[in-house]
């Protein structure tokens, strides 16, 4: 098995508490950084690493942060987003739980990188148990002269603030973040101007997932070639997977990119096959936004290739057979599972997390559910999946942020691989809704209204 | 109610706020809205009531308009009151394929209310809500700031049973939850 970067000392008795992070070099990357590298020159190592960004976007960290602007007598800042609310993601709250050093060591050491003094974690306000763990590294990290002024001896000053969120998925989107962050409604902001240039208070600013900023010390510490040794072409390094759903062992994996996905689903040591050893109907591969692909697909490319988990390839073969890496939310689901109620849930998770800035999100994800809802009542027509398809359709490339395509994609990968179910609930009713949920579910969805 | 109409917190709520707005530079303390409409929510039983948001709006000096157009914005914070146990189930994919929607069905059954609806005592209200992040440990719940994982249907009903009788509002965050300078 692979070497661990980010999960090598998981399982360390105490390693949440900053003596024993300490004891297994944790630390040492804001060492190295601040006594013996330059802010440019651990610039260059991330950019070396090849390491894209971990919240779903898969942007090229390196080049994010040479983006950022630098003029004189402006402060900049880093702020990280833990604002994990993708569904199928929980990665993130992992990392922080278990090991909320790695998160505060490198804040520091990427805030060296960038020029700044103050930097921010913006954790989703459901979190709060994770806050008082993060609050608690954050005053040891003060107290072993980690932050406050003048870092080891070393002239560089850093405070970190963690910052609770309210419950709102839009605010994962890094313009919508600062909008909060500066205790506003989390409306996305159009860019250009992109935070690079005008962030949170108008100042330059770089917005990092968790898991990205945790990547950066392993990456300083052992050189960006070394990093970029790992993994499969473009995609360098290890990615955090959590698995959920019907598998054997759900849970938070870290895998060098290039493993197969065939075996990280049926491997033991991963996910564990099937739960019940039923068949795999399906699988949503990197959170509730990209596309869903039918199990042929997700073994295997259009071209009979193997599927890799990797940015490349699993994007292979476009959304006509392909999908995305995304944040590496990873739902499988079994023969049992219904496509269509399982896209009901995602598309009533849009809709309630729509901003309602844009018309085509706010109204189309809300249209999109009712007639999803009305499809699993068993009135649904067969026009009505055409009209699904079209209103997605409408949405897509629509809107001022990326949550407009985020709730049509879900849509148009059910509707392109599992069409006939959808027809089947329109043709079939009666016998599509002799299961447990449908009561329930038009409880759920009264209530709604 | 009155628009302008205001309450004080205890003084070492008020304290703990000015703290929380130090964290931000000069000029900048509105970006302590969230934190501040958290604590003065848990010091209120739960929920925000006009007088409540004037009196943050104060604090902040900032419009009571800016106070409500943020606090309707974001799902934790409640405009009505909520029983002494808010229960939140997880409702979305992950949680949905693991049996939430029984785990719901049975919660309802037990205490005789609806998604959404408070108990005649007061003491239980319970919510659906959008993915907690929480879902390789299936179908899961959340009361206040404590997360219930990997549910069963006996779990359910001795949480139930531990919070029956609980007299304090289950908030999501205390005065010990964030790191004072």
């Amino acid at each position: 098995m692979q070497r661990k970067l980010l999960l090598e000392h998981i399982d360390v008795p105490g390693i949440q508490s900053y003596d024993v992070y300490r004891s297994k070099g944790g630390y040492a990357s804001v060492e190295k950084a601040l006594k013996t590298m330059t802010p440019d020159a651990v610039v260059e190592e991330v950019k070396k690493s090849g390491l894209r960004g971990r919240g779903g976007a898969g942007f090229p960290t390196g080049m994010k942060w040479s983006f950022l602007a630098k003029p004189e007598g402006v402060p900049r800042y880093l702020v990280c987003n833990a604002d994990e609310s993708e569904p199928g993601t929980f990665k993130d709250r992992y990392l922080m739980q278990h090991i909320p050093h790695l998160l505060i060591e490198g804040m520091i050491t990427s805030s060296f990188a960038l020029g700044a003094k103050t930097s921010y974690i913006y954790v989703r306000g459901e979190f709060f148990y994770i806050i008082r763990i993060l609050e608690k590294a954050i005053a040891e990290a003060y107290k072993n002269g980690w932050l406050g002024k003048n870092i080891q001896g070393s002239g560089f000053d850093h405070d970190i603030y963690v910052h609770p969120g309210a419950g709102a998925y839009i605010c994962g989107e890094e313009t919508a973040l600062l909008e909060s962050l500066e205790g506003k409604r989390g409306n996305p902001r159009i860019k250009p101007p992109f935070p690079a240039v005008k962030g949170l208070y108008d100042c330059p600013t770089v917005v990092n997932n968790v898991e990205t900023i945790s990547a950066v010390v392993p990456i300083v510490n052992n050189g960006g070639e070394a990093y970029a040794a790992i993994g499969i072409g473009k995609s360098t390094g290890n990615k955090l997977i959590s698995a959920s759903g019907h598998i054997k062992k759900p849970g938070v994996y870290e895998i060098e990119m290039g493993l197969t996905v065939e075996e990280f689903i049926y491997s033991d040591a991963l996910c564990g096959g099937i739960l019940n050893d039923k068949k795999l109907k399906a699988v949503v591969a990197g959170g509730s936004s990209v596309p869903i692909l039918p199990a042929e697909l997700i073994l295997k490319t259009a071209s009979g290739e193997p599927r890799l988990m990797s940015y490349e390839s699993l994007a292979d073969g476009g959304f006509a057979t392909g999908t995305m890496l995304g944040s590496g939310g990873f739902i499988v689901m079994d023969e049992s599972a219904s496509i269509v109620h399982n896209l009901y849930t995602f598309t009533r998770f849009y809709h309630h997390e729509s901003c309602g800035q844009c018309s085509p999100c706010r109204e189309g994800t809300s249209w999109m559910e009712k007639i999803l809802h009305k499809i699993l009542e068993g009135h649904g027509t067969i026009s009505d999946i055409d009209l699904l398809w079209d209103i997605q359709r409408k949405i897509e490339g629509n809107t001022i942020c990326p949550l407009g395509d985020a709730a049509a994609w879900p849509v148009a990968s059910a509707i392109r691989h599992f069409r006939p179910e959808f027809e089947a609930y329109v043709n079939n009713p009666k016998q599509q809704l002799e299961v447990s949920y449908y009561d329930h579910c038009r409880n759920l969805a009264s209530a709604e209204v | 109610m009155s628009e302008t109409e205001t309450i004080k917190f205890s003084a070492e709520t008020e304290a703990l706020m000015q703290n929380i707005i130090g964290r931000y530079p000069e000029g900048r303390h509105k970006s302590a809205l969230l934190p501040l409409l958290h604590i003065a929510q848990a010091d209120s039983n739960g929920w925000l009531s006009v007088p409540v948001m004037n009196r943050v709006a104060e604090i902040l000096n900032i419009k009571p308009i800016e106070v409500y157009e943020v606090a309707s914005f974001y799902s934790m914070f409640h405009l009505e009151p909520v029983g002494n146990c808010l229960i939140e189930v997880c409702r979305t994919s992950s949680c949905w394929l693991r049996g939430a929607n029984d785990i719901v069905a049975h919660i309802e059954k037990r205490l005789g209310i609806k998604d959404g609806e408070t108990s005649a005592d007061g003491k239980f209200t319970l919510r659906t809500v959008e993915c907690l992040g929480s879902c390789g440990t299936a179908p899961m719940l959340q009361i206040g700031e404590q997360y219930h994982e990997n549910l069963t249907m006996e779990k359910v009903d001795q949480l139930l049973e531990e919070n029956r009788n609980t007299t304090k509002h289950s908030t999501y965050l205390d005065h010990t939850t964030f790191r004072t300078v």
